[in-house]
């Protein structure tokens, strides 16, 4: 892995180009097409055997792709073994080595390399990653005595003291509480920042993937869907999937009524028509869906407002907003998140109560139903 | 907690006066008689002496044999297992897997004694040494040699090896060894650093069972060994059985215990030593 000086900062630190990944006659991944930026934060996302973690693989170089070429750093890397490329991964359940302890354990990468470094340089990087993921001293523990959390920096110290082009995390989260989740992706993104490595992550929790990702790859049955930042996926998906992987989304199947460029007008069921942002060109006739995310929807008393007349089913309080299930008889159920401060003004609804849905305009988006 | 005591001290019952009955009191007898002289017609007569330790000597080639070739024959073992038993574990798929499981096992469905005699013919004139005279490599001399005895024990224990080193290969979590080589690790060095450290409990335990069982042979010593090649097991049988002359049979088992112990007690630290002080190297 020669590295010129006069690198282009701007060429892509990894590339999938046209990759299939066959096993046997099942296709793991199919014509992937993807440059990953130098430094960014990118996650995979989809439901369990959509190809995320096979692309993972693949980077890493445990497998090899069937069709197509892997670069790192500009060079074809598909055919290098793992340990000859610049690359490390946070495993799903850590896999620390269990005979030995926590220094060794992070040392265990710098001990690979020819020529070896010297004992103290070791020593030092060791103590410096420690450092790092905030376990200063606890070199001389083993690694029984960790907690989860514990085991889980271990496991990011042993993988970025090596100072990898990319750092892959498989499903990194997937072992530890809620709460301790939430603090860990508020520092790995924190760690992504200062260290300046390409963290690749593969999750399928959606939420993970918002909260620290620049850009996700949405991937489904080996392809990819959708790339883009978590604010583009959520507020522009590119179909139904899409919007319905990440974040919540009410959908109202129908036929195209017209359509130009601007807007579509989507006749659903009970002759009602709901009119919103096409993301794609559709002909008349044809069938879409349209998608309202449940906070666009509001709640309003009867008489307070022109909508829907629905009827409350259920309500969860959530915190910050009440999440409620209505029924409109035409349309069905759906949901309409109301925020605590619409609540305080209006009062909560309760089950069987009559009520108005709204939305404002341009708030539907018309996605293709596939 | 009284009641909880006697509920254990009733489950360690029957294991604990088998033990008293079939062990601890043979020993003490055992130990009696070894001090002990030879009865008139043979057998016992109380007395004693320590004439049947100071005798020890005169069976000194027994000791020598039993505590060169078990060792050895442990090590061929060990060379021989470890490879078939990570190829069993890491290498073979599923299917393939059971199948050569059971040939390791298939031998077990006969008496030892058949399969040990098996290998006299094999050994013997005209087997292997006729074979080889064919051949124009001459025909050297290999029934009734150390080397006999040696093939002997690896054909009989090599399957006492290859299951516990198999358990702790097959055991051993793969995604470590993807750690390894993600590390930079070549396969070869993720074999040393990596696989055989985490597989010394399977060593462990194969080899103690194995030495362990060696220590007492006399079947194959005294069948492929022609009184040439002959073990402590032989020894005693000769005084039990041949010239009736249980005290100094019973010292020279009494030394066997002693050296068995000195020997399991030092390998024991060996191995908890390079395990690093992992308990389950060296009691596994």
């Amino acid at each position: 892995m020669q590295q010129s000086p006069l690198q282009d900062m701007d060429a892509p630190i990894a590339e999938f180009r046209a990759v299939t990944k066959r096993f046997g006659a099942v296709v793991a991944a199919e014509g992937l097409d993807l440059a990953i930026r130098r430094g960014e934060f990118l996650s995979f996302l989809g439901p369990s055997g959509c190809g995320k973690t096979t692309a993972l693989r693949m980077l890493a170089g445990f497998e090899e792709p069937s069709e197509g070429e892997v670069l790192l750093d500009g060079q074809r890397v598909d055919g290098l073994p793992a340990h000859r490329r610049p690359v490390n991964m946070v495993f799903q359940h850590y896999a620390l080595f269990p005979h030995m302890g926590v220094a060794d354990n992070i040392a265990y990468g710098l001990r690979q390399r020819r020529p070896r470094p010297s004992g103290a340089e070791i020593a030092r990087a060791v103590d410096r990653a420690l450092e790092t993921v905030r376990l200063e001293g606890y070199g001389g523990r083993r690694i029984w005595e960790l907690s989860g959390g514990q085991q889980q920096r271990v496991a990011l110290a042993r993988a970025i003291v090596n100072e990898p082009k990319l750092l892959l995390l498989d499903e990194p989260m997937a072992a530890l509480d809620r709460k301790l989740r939430r603090d860990m992706q508020i520092e790995l993104q924190g760690l992504q920042r200062s260290l300046g490595i390409t963290f690749v992550l593969v999750t399928h929790d959606q939420e993970e993937a918002l909260s620290m990702s620049d850009r996700i790859v949405i991937m489904r049955g080996g392809r990819i869907v959708q790339v883009g930042s978590p604010r583009d996926l959520y507020d522009a998906p590119r179909d139904r999937y899409v919007a319905d992987f990440v974040g919540k989304s009410n959908f109202f199947p129908g036929r195209i009524e017209g359509a130009d460029g601007a807007e579509a007008r989507l006749a659903v069921a009970g002759g009602q028509v709901i009119a919103g942002r096409p993301r794609r060109a559709f002909s008349e006739g044809q069938a879409a869906v349209a998608s309202i995310r449940p906070e666009q929807v509001a709640l309003l008393r009867p008489g307070q407002g022109v909508g829907l007349p629905v009827r409350v089913l259920t309500g969860i309080f959530l915190g910050e907003h009440t999440e409620y299930l209505v029924r409109h008889e035409d349309l069905g159920e759906f949901l309409a998140h109301v925020p605590r401060q619409a609540e305080a003004a209006q009062g909560r609804f309760a089950p069987g109560d009559e009520a108005i849905a709204a939305w404002p305009e341009g708030a539907a988006l018309i996605l293709g139903d596939d | 907690m009284a009641r909880r005591r006697i509920g254990a001290t009733l489950l360690l019952a029957p294991a604990g006066l088998w033990l008293l009955a079939m062990l601890v009191l043979p020993l003490v007898v055992v130990l009696v008689f070894s001090f002990g002289e030879r009865g008139p017609a043979g057998g016992y007569a109380p007395a004693f002496t320590l004439a049947n330790f100071l005798n020890l000597g005169s069976r000194g080639a027994a000791f020598r044999n039993t505590l060169v070739l078990a060792p050895l024959g442990t090590l061929a073992c060990l060379l021989i297992a470890y490879p078939l038993a990570y190829v069993l574990a890491m290498r073979v798929g599923e299917r393939w897997r059971t199948v050569l499981l059971v040939l390791v096992i298939v031998p077990f469905w006969t008496s030892i004694l058949i399969r040990t005699y098996a290998w006299i013919f094999l050994l013997g004139g005209q087997g292997i040494p006729k074979l080889l005279g064919w051949l124009g490599l001459g025909q050297p001399m290999l029934i009734n040699t150390p080397f006999s005895v040696l093939v002997g024990i690896v054909y009989g224990y090599l399957p006492l090896m290859v299951f516990p080193i198999y358990v702790s290969l097959e055991r051993l979590d793969k995604r470590l060894l993807e750690a390894a080589d993600d590390l930079g690790a070549p396969p070869w060095r993720s074999f040393w650093q990596i696989t055989l450290p985490l597989s010394l409990p399977g060593v462990a335990t194969g080899c103690l069972l194995v030495f362990i069982l060696l220590m007492g042979e006399f079947l194959i010593p005294a069948m492929l060994g022609g009184g040439k090649v002959f073990f402590v097991g032989n020894a005693l049988v000769d005084l039990f059985l041949q010239s009736r002359n249980w005290a100094f049979g019973s010292a020279v088992a009494m030394a066997l215990v002693v050296v068995m112990l000195v020997t399991v007690t030092v390998y024991m630290r060996l191995m908890r030593r390079w395990g690093g002080g992992r308990d389950d190297v060296a009691l596994m």
